[in-house]
């Protein structure tokens, strides 16, 4: 089965990474994706009806921290690396939610 | 309009837990603080930071998850929400999608009593958003899930700059989405189930939930059918409502919309809308960056939470007296009218006053009193609500003792409790500190009552003319002279023996 | 002194430095001189932490001096790969996107290792945030292999075991995603570890796919692998993977006996694909081990092509959404030009990440998104348990696998981007032991015709670590010196 990436697809895909693609960035991209797809594919080869999907190779679980407060005033690291701060916040463009 | 429509409502509510750091970290989630104070690698989406779960977030849901009467996941798990936005620092949201701490609970409401704040939401309404008045009806508002999930920062705008701000300090702080099954038919019915939510959960200290302050939000998800209909609409989800008034108008407001566009034959869309209370409408909030494709998985940084019938055992035991369980035990234990066990009940904070206080002065009929009217006024007054009292019950107690003990007369009581009210003031030390006690010693008041008999004379005529009800007058001016530190009985018992001379 | 200091095993170097023959700073201007003299040709390291690292050692020197520290590692220099967080010290993924980011904590197997008197020399290349076999998808170029410089050094852990390889340290930390830290030990010749999933601590560690991610050490010999080990292993209440273990003793696995152990060799292992010279050396360590009294059989490991599909699916996904956070707002670069938040975003993006990491990233949101996530990326965890099943049936009859950790020997540079699928095959011995979260090493055991490395790979049950070393131990002991 031969998987096609159609533009509205690599369009997608693009917004969803937040990734921008020029044309032969696109075609290549299609590309990829649909060779790696057709690759996974082979999985479909496989019985796994009735399977557990495994998140964690680990039976483990109940991994807590009691609520006590441990962290103090960080600000001047948190914001060290910041390519634009202002009033000890990050910077970005003017955005309305 | 020629064909009746039914408005199909469900709730997704989110509220801010009461721990007091966040839900991955161990971070403070104190409010107030200067911007990224309350900051740390985790809740920045630091390179290499990792999440660690506090086990308050996972006790604060299975407590309101056992309070609404949902099943709790035995074994749950944390997954990825995936979207862009400078106010989510790792461009994932930490939630629960796939198996969600809470599932299958219901809560019972009432409608057809209004509330202050159904009265005040629904101020100049008619038709359908108010049930008949005088009739209470009981419903049951199924709850489909309880998850936990993570709060994102606040994007701060520069009304002047070209930029905004982001300020991570409430990233991480912990939260509950409790999503309604869409089982409410009215705004009546929507606020009956916020109110009793958040009665609920302020009981459980879970929460103080706020609507006002964000530290309670509910997304409204709403469509229309025909009456009869068995099929649901196409709903809207709306954001951003943030009082009980704009939700209600949140609710007509999009109601009719939809029904517009069905009328002139066209079909509502499903999108995500924001309320603009100023404007009185809503507007999409899609854009072509909005995939609104979450791709939701399975957090790898973090283990499945088990959770085992002894926890449930715990958690259930360290549940506090529900509201009905507080009004059949006041019934029984004191001698208020029910009218008031209603209304003190009604907030947690307020019982727990009335339950200490009365407990020191021993007296709940006087104690209901304060909480009654002068609280009550000064709340409305102030547009505070009960969580915000400030007033600690011992010195409510100490206010009724000083009345008692004719240290102080009712209306100087009135004037102290107004300065507690703002400060928690220790009321003998104010009367005190102020020269507010009563003239106890008759010979003054004496002296007082009888320059104000010589200075009145038309008044004392009127008295002894049958008019009595000019002793109140007289009384008045005893009062005023006496700089109101007088008791009015002593005031109104001398004049009389002084006229009748 | 016939070996220079840098050539010695970090143990070897530490016991001299612990016996006051010789100083820490003599051992870090040799070290230095090393990498001085090697580092135009072998280009393993992005970053140099020259200064800190002769502050350090005063330090440490004082400190061994006073008797309080007296570990075998006190004063002894390491490379550290660099994708784990460094106070202070560049931190970039050998990305475009964290060209300038100076973490402000140190990851804590790092912190471990300075707990011990560790001195760090500096950050060695990589793949792009893991994300290659080769290192050649660094942003900052490419590294060579120290035993022929016109060839790769593999990856992602490339720069840490060319370091180990040419002497310019004497040993380092690298990560195993799919075979990142096995794969290029096999390449350059060394011994590389990757521990069972959980048992060192991710804090710290910018995750590719954080489900399979591990630290481990890349060494000169199985003895520092040992030592090394147990001084990164720990429980770490920052990491909620971590794995609480009280049998992290690794240096008294240091045994010269197999007699017994029962191995096996998976006969999938042996098919298409596999260069004859590498499955010939593979084979004559199988036989040395078996002389020497282990129990070797060959078997049906099954599901073995199925490991590749469905890792590049969970470790893209992981992937696509543990890189989300580079978005050019709280650090690294940010695009000079933009319109607007998504324009931002996406110029950052598109211009800080390079080709190969744009391609995961699109591959993982791509089987995330809705429509998708049952039949890629479901199937893939399906078949992940299948895959662990496998393995545990196999542990059931066997103490061990026994195998080679990649097809071919080193590859020339620049003969591997242009096919991604071509390359992805490459890792078909190494990546399911990621998924199963199993602990494996590679170990050098011969050389092919062209005076290659080819590395032999040893694969345990969860938490057989002890075994891993202790064969491994037993094989170095009879193949004698590399």
């Amino acid at each position: 089965m031969a998987n096609v990436i159609s533009d509205e697809t690599i369009e997608y895909v693009g917004i969803l990474s937040k990734l921008k693609l020029d044309d032969a960035g696109k075609e290549q991209a299609k590309h990829d994706l649909e060779q790696m797809l057709d690759y996974i594919d082979q999985l479909g080869e496989l019985d796994t009806d009735g399977v557990e999907p495994m998140t964690h190779v680990h039976p483990f679980s109940n991994c807590f921290r009691e609520d006590v407060v441990t962290n103090g005033d960080d600000r001047e690291n948190i914001l060290k690396n910041a390519p634009e701060e202002k009033d000890n916040m990050f910077a970005v463009p003017r955005t309305f939610d | 309009m020629s064909k009746e429509y039914e408005t199909v409502i469900g709730l997704e509510v989110h509220v801010e837990l009461a721990t007091k750091t966040k839900i991955f970290c161990g971070c403070s989630t104190a409010f107030g603080a200067e911007p990224n104070a309350h900051t740390c690698p985790v809740c920045t989406g630091m390179p290499g930071s990792l999440p660690v779960l506090n086990k308050q977030v996972v006790e604060y849901a299975m407590a309101v998850g056992l309070a609404t009467n949902c099943d709790i996941t035995r074994h749950c798990k944390f997954d990825r929400k995936n979207y862009f936005y400078p106010d989510n620092p790792q461009n994932y949201q930490i939630s629960q999608l796939y198996l969600p701490i809470c599932r299958n609970g219901y809560v019972e409401i009432e409608t057809g009593k209004l509330s202050e704040n159904q009265k005040n939401a629904l101020k100049g309404k008619t038709g359908s958003d108010i049930a008949e008045s005088g009739e209470i009806k009981k419903k049951r508002v199924g709850i489909h899930e309880i998850h936990m999930e993570e709060d994102a920062g606040k994007l701060v705008h520069d009304d002047w700059g070209e930029v905004s701000l982001v300020d991570y300090n409430r990233s991480g702080v912990p939260l509950i989405e409790i999503v309604s099954e869409p089982d409410m038919r009215s705004a009546e019915e929507v606020i009956a189930y916020l109110e009793k939510l958040r009665m609920i959960i302020q009981y459980l200290g879970a929460s103080d939930c706020k609507l006002q302050e964000g530290s309670m939000r509910a997304d409204v998800n709403l469509s229309v059918r025909e009456v009869g209909s068995t099929e649901f609409g196409t709903r809207t989800e709306m954001k951003n409502l943030n009082s009980f008034t704009s939700i209600t108008h949140a609710i007509e407001g999009e109601r009719n919309r939809q029904i517009d566009i069905l009328e002139s034959g066209g079909k509502v869309i499903q999108e995500t809308r924001r309320w603009d209370d100023t404007k009185f409408e809503s507007y999409a909030m899609r854009s072509k960056e909005d995939a609104q494709d979450y791709r939701y998985f399975p957090d790898p940084d973090l283990l499945p939470v088990d959770i085992a019938d002894e926890w449930i055992e715990k958690v259930k035991a360290a549940q506090p007296e529900f509201r009905e369980a507080k009004i059949e035990r006041y019934k029984q234990e004191y001698q208020i009218p029910d009218y008031d066990i209603e209304l003190i009940t009604a907030s947690k904070r307020m019982a727990d006053i009335f339950e200490e206080a009365s407990g020191i002065c021993g007296q709940p009929k006087k104690v209901s009193n304060w909480l009654m009217v002068e609280t009550m006024r000064l709340l409305k007054e102030k547009s505070m609500d009960p969580d915000q009292i400030r007033f600690s019950p011992a010195n409510l107690a100490k206010l009724i003792e000083l009345v008692d003990s004719k240290v102080i007369n009712n209306s100087t009581a009135k004037e102290v409790f107004e300065v507690m009210f703002d400060n928690d003031t220790d009321p003998a030390k104010y009367v005190e500190e102020h020269g507010m006690k009563q003239e106890n010693d008759e010979g003054a008041v004496k002296a007082i009552c009888e320059k104000v008999i010589a200075e009145n004379p038309q008044s004392v005529a009127d008295y002894k003319g049958g008019k009595d009800k000019a002793i109140g007058f007289l009384v008045g001016q005893v009062m005023k002279a006496a700089k109101g530190k007088a008791d009015p009985g002593t005031a109104n018992k001398i004049l009389k023996e002084l006229l009748a001379q | 002194m016939s070996e220079r200091l840098n050539e010695l095993t970090a143990g070897a170097l530490g016991k001299k430095i612990q016996a006051k023959e010789v100083s820490v700073k003599e051992a870090l201007d040799a070290t230095f001189a090393a990498i001085d003299e090697k580092e135009e040709s072998v280009h393993a390291y992005i970053t140099l932490n020259r200064d800190a690292a002769y502050k350090t050692a005063d330090e440490v020197q004082k400190k061994i001096d006073a008797g309080e520290l007296t570990s075998p590692l006190a004063g002894v220099p390491v490379a550290i790969k660099d994708n784990m967080c460094t106070e202070g010290l560049k931190t970039t993924c050998a990305s475009k996107i964290l060209y300038n980011f100076i973490p402000t904590f140190t990851s804590t197997a790092v912190e471990n290792l300075q707990n011990a008197g560790a001195i760090i020399l500096g950050k060695t290349n990589m793949d792009e945030f893991a994300m290659g076999s080769t290192t050649e998808t660094s942003a900052f170029g490419v590294t060579r292999n120290p035993r022929d410089i016109t060839r790769v050094p593999g990856g992602s852990s490339g720069g840490s075991a060319a370091a180990v390889a040419a002497d310019e340290c004497a040993y380092a930390l690298g990560s195993d995603t799919g075979g990142s830290i096995r794969q290029p030990a096999g390449y350059c010749g060394v011994v590389g570890l990757k521990p069972t999933y959980g048992t060192v601590s991710r804090y710290g560690l910018i995750a590719y796919g954080s489900s399979l991610d591990q630290i481990g050490p890349l060494t000169k010999d199985v003895t520092d692998t040992a030592l090394i080990l147990e001084a990164i292993s720990s429980y770490d209440k920052k990491d909620s993977t971590s794995v609480n273990r009280t049998d992290t003793d690794f240096t008294s696995a240091l045994v010269n006996d197999v007699k017994c152990l029962k191995i096996g060799i998976p006969r999938d292992y042996f098919g298409d694909g596999l260069d004859p010279e590498v499955a010939a050396a593979v084979k004559k360590a199988a036989d040395e081990l078996k002389a020497a009294g282990a129990v070797v059989e060959e078997f049906d490991l099954s599901l073995v092509k199925y490991a590749i599909p469905a890792y590049y699916t969970i470790a893209d996904a992981e992937a696509s959404s543990n890189l989300e956070r580079f978005d050019g707002i709280k650090y690294g670069y940010r695009a000079e030009d933009f319109t607007d938040l998504h324009d931002l975003y996406k110029k950052s993006r598109s211009e800080g990440f390079g080709p190969e990491v744009q391609r995961r990233i699109m591959l993982g949101s791509f089987v995330l998104s809705s429509g998708y996530y049952d039949a890629y990326y479901l199937k893939a965890l399906k078949v992940k348990a299948l895959i662990k099943k496998a393995f545990d049936e196999a542990f059931a009859k066997y103490d061990l696998i026994l195998g080679p950790v990649a097809p071919t020997t080193a590859p020339e540079l620049g003969k591997s981007l242009s096919d991604p699928i071509k390359m992805y095959l490459g890792d078909i011995y190494t990546i399911s032991v990621n998924l199963a979260g199993l602990p494996g090493i590679c170990l050098p055991c011969g050389r092919d015709s062209k005076g290659l490395p080819i590395g032999l790979q040893l694969i345990g049950d969860c938490f057989k670590e002890s075994t891993l070393i202790r064969t491994a131990y037993t094989y170095e002991q009879l193949r004698g010196s590399f």
